[in-house]
């Protein structure tokens, strides 16, 4: 395989890990809270979608439907049962929490569909794309690329440039004052975790396609990665979980190519300790002032 | 009857009381002053009129409605805003969005309609803009709308506060120190812009403040607290020159 082919691949897997990246990062910003179930949502979501299309026979497009409304439900949910009653516990119990949640759902989804792999339909028929006899490009890494890139631009623009999107920075930067100015706070949150979760189907879906087979722990590699990358690109920081995601999909596809499969993960945390060395906020995250 | 009616006000941490038994009546257009040597429970009552702790005891009561124990969001929409003692803007969001923070509630659309960016989304936000933008020259800060406003300087950063609070359309405005650590000239530019902002949106405005030259310089009544009690109350003058006020702030 040609680099650019390995590139793409590359920018195709750190497009899914930004997606979730996304998720763990805007819920940080708002909720200053580590959701760790975030990775098991992709998994939720894979497989309504394989239930839909595989099991229901629905149409791909009904089907990827149905997975996005799954989870954006699922994460409101989750949020109003296991973490709002805890807004005002410590951090670790918050954690513990989600750390619960998700092995609930694995456990859920086990219960349900068995600890077989099963094989992820494949909802779009796409032919590769030759373009010479060294490069040919796989339709469903651009198809990844493409739709992260638009996810991307909305997401900036809702944020910056819409009322709900002000809503989530002026929580994000003070909850107090926000609630002084008459905004609702529970109802902003919630907002993030629908938000956070439908990028997540999204990314399930493209974890199906990608991979061909998804079990109960699908979800849990990609979700630390993505936590990773998160981290690498700041918490807190959204163009920086893009930015986290992207870089961590490349590395580890072209250490996978050139260095060793093996080896890649290791290669993938090194550079994540590396950087929090030199830049313990992260990538494009904010220095501290600490207040004396 | 009064704007705001502050009944047998109290609150106590543990075994503290740190205010107690605190009333006042504020009248529609009144510029109200609560006093106080430091630690005197100032800020505290300003947190239970606005919702941040609920009273132990008493009630508060804004035009006729009792706010009694409600939420911060629920009296901000029953018209009470206010501004911090230590400024707390949205420092990494533009001058504009600040205010535009503040008109949330005022101009509404839809999350569906603003993800897809509908007409009605686009003709909300354009009002959103012009309004904005039209408080902000009350303040001379529309030449600054697209600065950060942590980038603003402390005076501009304080009257930004008083144009995000006014966003909400308030009929009490709040105002915590509005003159601490500004210089003799920027606290005269302050007095006129606080009349200006009562007489231009006949506002009622009720403020802590240490700085005795505007307090007697602007409000016409005050409370003085000492301990979480109210130490004396009434007319600017007549409470100024009360002994029992010269001895709680200078001594014996």
């Amino acid at each position: 395989m040609s680099f650019i082919s390995n590139l793409i691949n590359g920018l195709s897997l750190g497009s899914m890990y930004a997606l979730i990246a996304l998720g763990y990062t805007m819920v940080y910003g708002i909720a200053k809270m580590l959701n760790f179930a975030h990775g098991d949502v992709i998994m939720v979501g894979a497989f309504t979608m394989f239930t839909a299309a595989a099991t229901l026979k629905f149409s791909p497009a009904i089907s990827i439907i149905a997975g996005i409304i799954v989870c954006t439900l699922l994460g409101v949910i989750i949020e109003k049962i296991a973490y709002k009653p805890l807004r005002k516990a410590s951090p670790l119990t918050v954690l513990i929490t989600a750390i619960g949640v998700s092995y609930f759902l694995q456990s859920l989804a086990l219960l349900i569909f068995g600890s077989n792999q099963k094989s992820f339909p494949m909802l779009f028929n796409f032919e590769p794309i030759r373009v010479n006899e060294d490069l040919i490009l796989k339709s469903d890494s651009l198809m990844t690329m493409g739709v992260t890139i638009l996810i991307m631009v909305a997401l900036t623009l809702f944020i910056n440039k819409t009322k709900t999107g002000r809503a989530m920075l002026a929580v994000s930067e003070d909850k107090g004052a926000a609630e002084l100015m008459g905004v609702n706070v529970n109802k902003t949150i919630s907002i993030t975790f629908a938000i956070g979760s439908s990028l997540a189907a999204v990314a399930g879906l493209f974890f199906g396609l990608t991979y061909g087979f998804i079990g109960p722990y699908t979800g849990a590699m990609p979700g630390i990665k993505a936590f990773v990358a998160a981290v690498l690109g700041g918490i807190g920081n959204i163009p920086g979980a893009m930015l986290g995601g992207i870089l961590l999909g490349v590395i580890e596809n072209l250490s996978k190519a050139y260095i060793s499969t093996e080896l890649s993960d290791a290669i993938v945390f090194a550079v994540l300790i590396i950087v929090l060395l030199v830049k313990p906020t992260g990538l494009m995250g904010k220095k501290i002032n600490e207040k004396v | 009857m009064a704007l705001l009616e502050i009944k047998n006000l109290g609150i106590s941490f543990g075994g503290l009381h740190a205010v107690d038994n605190f009333n006042a009546s504020v009248e529609k257009g009144c510029l109200y002053g609560l006093i106080g040597p430091n630690g005197a429970g100032k800020t505290t009552v300003f947190n239970m009129v606005t919702g941040v702790y609920k009273p132990t005891c008493g009630t508060i009561h804004l035009d006729g409605k009792n706010l009694t124990g409600k939420n911060s969001i629920q009296i901000n929409k029953q018209g009470i805003a206010r501004t911090f003692q230590n400024i707390r803007l949205f420092s990494n969001m533009s001058v504009l969005d600040n205010v535009k923070l503040g008109l949330q509630n005022q101009i509404k659309y839809s999350v569906a309609q603003g993800i897809f960016h509908s007409r009605s989304y686009k003709r909300k936000e354009k009002e959103m803009d012009e309004k904005a933008i039209s408080i902000l020259k009350v303040f001379g800060l529309e030449n600054e709308y697209n600065y950060l406003a942590s980038n603003l300087p402390y005076g501009k950063q304080r009257k930004l506060e008083i144009a995000r609070a006014l966003a909400t359309t308030p009929k009490l405005l709040l105002l915590d120190e509005p003159a601490a650590g500004m210089n003799p000239n920027e606290t005269g530019e302050l007095m006129d812009t606080i009349r200006f902002v009562r007489d231009e949106f006949d506002m009622t405005i009720l403020l802590i403040e240490h700085d005795m030259k505007l307090v007697a310089g602007i409000c016409e009544r005050i409370s003085v607290l000492n301990f979480g009690t109210e130490l004396a109350s009434g007319k600017t003058e007549q409470v100024l020159n009360d002994p029992r006020v010269i001895t709680a702030y200078l001594g014996e």
